[in-house]
């Protein structure tokens, strides 16, 4: 395969609180081809966002990209480049979609000002030209009578239609990458699914690359063509989307598929994986999932597990890759054990 | 994450039509400050006499209001009518542009503060709390009693450069909320600079404050323009301005009220309006309190 977009190649993210140094994204290694979209799905404090946007720089203290992290896009090591250059990479060549929709607009401008903003701030053309553009684009989002939209502030429209303005500001450039933070978690299911069906549309016809992050199983299924499972600041479990949904490797996403209502389950009770995330300052030694795993054993607690090949292009984070007899012996992991004592 | 509850939009042909028309106490404020206002702004239009003029020092001296002299005259025989019409042209003058030299030192400093992260904003703060510990009054009196006779101009800034400080910490206290949204986030996401969101997406929804905090300010140098010149400092005669036609009027006020009078209710009904313009105003910009109402 030719050279990827993006390529991310260790990347560790630390936040240096008062309570501790949280690694919210330890050592991440991918890649993103061209006209792919790529996924990343985990639950809350997984380190999905703060890999996101540590691709964009923009982290804030007392978060830092740590040295030994490299995250190249065309050519360039986007964690040594200089602010300016950065500045005109953001929106420019990588966009980003965000998750909330109704505070990530300016209230006190028109959406038609604040798509144009995008070629204003990158001096592309003028101010008529700016405006014509993002009309093109909110056309091309699908919002009904763009122009009349364009000069209504965020407030007049409805929670899709924001969406798909914050989609027309990411177009605005013909980016590269779009990174998109769980765009459709702030929507309802028929507009959530309008919206995806919009991203893949737009995607086939202008090539671009996604990076989709969420933590909604349906999303990566319906939208991705590779996925990245993410637990503890590290990547757990990486394959196509197909072998992710037919034979799930990790423990843990395993559990997450088990815990996806299913259509035909007539159960009334979801299953749950026990526990939470533990926080990112305390990490358990060896494997970070063993104390929610069915199947963890000393060794999960002795060694932290290396990704280990399971098959072309599909990597797992769990020890069970060289012992595998071990799956037929679940117990009950070590969280539910202390729960019930207390 | 952060709310996502929006932040009231300023609408500012629909502020002016909501408080004007279903606030009472606002439009009369309006109209009252412009009665007030108007005749002193076209001063040479509206004054009766030359304010300067003693056309007769002995036979019109200290005359009570009359029809020829509504207000009266004073002890060297000056129309008190133009000389508050006059006097309120200065006074508005010097209490507007004053007020103009504080908010727009007060937000942009408020604004730089608040925007600046780690030494360069906790810096700014500390330099604000020391200046809001000087009493202003007192500041002016040392600065003037120490320059005599100083020129208008230097008044009229010496008020501005004194004002600021409490509308900076307005600023700097909206700023550091703005900063922490999600579209001051997303803007950083399009590649804007720090310039570009500083006055295109933070300054933006700071202004409804700014412009109550001004109204509101107004009045506050109207007060303490006139307590100053009643001191003496600040505008000299010759020159007339309300505080100084009461200063001149003081020692006599048992025989001949009216010199005093006259510009002393000029000053009340000028602060008044003010400061109800500005709290409607403020009913106005905050919509969900005036729901509760």
């Amino acid at each position: 395969m030719s050279q990827p977009l993006l390529s991310v190649q260790n990347l560790s993210t630390f936040f240096h609180t008062e309570a501790g140094l949280a690694r919210a994204v330890d050592g991440v290694s991918f890649d993103v081809n061209a006209g792919e979209t790529l996924g990343i799905v985990g639950e809350s404090g997984c380190g999905k966002s703060v890999t996101a946007l540590s691709i964009l720089r923009l982290i804030q203290q007392p978060g830092r990209i740590e040295a030994g992290s490299r995250i190249e896009f065309e050519g360039k090591d986007l964690v040594t480049l200089d602010d300016a250059a950065m500045r005109d990479i953001r929106g420019n060549r990588i966009s980003m979609i965000f998750q909330e929709p109704m505070s990530a607009l300016n209230p006190v401008f028109t959406v038609g000002d604040q798509v144009a903003e995008v070629a204003r701030v990158h001096g592309k053309g003028s101010r008529r030209d700016a405006w014509n553009r993002a009309v093109e684009m909110l056309t091309l989002t699908g919002i009904p009578s763009p122009e009349e939209r364009a000069k209504q502030y965020p407030h007049q429209l409805s929670g899709g239609m924001r969406q798909r303005v914050l989609i027309a500001m990411a177009l605005m450039m013909t980016p590269a990458l779009i990174i998109a933070d769980e765009p459709t978690t702030a929507l309802d299911v028929t507009i959530q699914a309008q919206i995806l069906d919009l991203l893949k549309g737009l995607q086939t016809k202008l090539g671009t690359s996604i990076l989709m992050i969420t933590h909604d199983l349906g999303v990566i299924a319906e939208t991705t063509s590779r996925v990245l499972v993410m637990y503890g600041g590290e990547i757990v479990e990486e394959a196509d989307v197909q072998v992710l949904f037919a034979s799930a490797h990790h423990p843990y996403t395993e559990g997450l598929m088990h815990a996806m209502p299913q259509i035909t389950d007539s159960r009334e009770r979801l299953n749950v994986i026990p526990g939470t995330v533990p926080p990112p300052t305390a990490w358990p030694s060896g494997c970070r999932f063993r104390d929610r795993c069915p199947y963890a054993w000393e060794k999960c607690e002795k060694e932290h597990p290396p990704l280990y090949q399971i098959d072309q292009g599909h990597t797992s984070r769990c020890h069970l890759a060289v012992e595998p007899d071990r799956r037929a012996h679940p117990h009950v992991p070590l969280v539910e054990q202390v729960g019930a004592t207390l | 994450m952060i709310s996502d509850t929006p932040l009231p939009r300023v609408d500012w042909i629909a502020t002016q039509r909501k408080w004007l028309g279903s606030d009472r106490s606002a439009a009369f404020a309006t109209v009252l400050l412009l009665a007030i206002a108007l005749p002193c702004l076209l001063a040479p239009v509206f004054a009766p006499y030359d304010p300067s003029a003693q056309p007769d020092i002995i036979g019109l001296r200290s005359i009570a209001p009359s029809l020829l002299h509504p207000f009266g005259t004073d002890q060297s025989s000056r129309d008190i009518l133009s000389r508050v019409i006059y006097g309120g042209r200065l006074s508005l003058t010097v209490a507007i542009v004053a007020t103009l030299v504080s908010v727009t030192i007060g937000t942009v400093y408020g604004a730089v503060a608040g925007f600046l992260d780690g030494v360069g904003g906790t810096l700014l703060q500390r330099i604000l709390d020391a200046l809001l510990s000087i009493p202003r009054l007192l500041l002016l009196i040392a600065i003037f009693a120490a320059w005599n006779n100083a020129p208008l101009p230097v008044f009229i800034l010496a008020l501005g450069l004194t004002g600021w400080y409490g509308l900076a910490r307005l600023v700097r206290g909206q700023v550091l909320a703005l900063k922490a949204q999600d579209f001051v986030q997303s803007a950083r996401a399009l590649g804007a600079t720090r310039s570009r969101i500083l006055t295109r997406h933070i300054l933006p929804n700071v202004v409804s404050q700014v412009v109550v905090a001004a109204t509101l300010g107004i009045g506050h140098v109207i007060v303490l323009e006139a307590g100053l010149s009643y001191l003496g400092i600040g505008v000299h005669p010759p020159d007339a301005s309300w505080g100084n036609i009461i200063q001149e009027g003081s020692d006599q006020i048992a025989a001949h009220w009216w010199i005093s009078f006259f510009p002393g209710i000029a000053i009340v009904l000028t602060v008044m309006a003010f400061n109800v313009i500005g709290d409607a105003l403020l009913r106005a910009l905050q919509p969900r309190k005036s729901v509760i109402e």
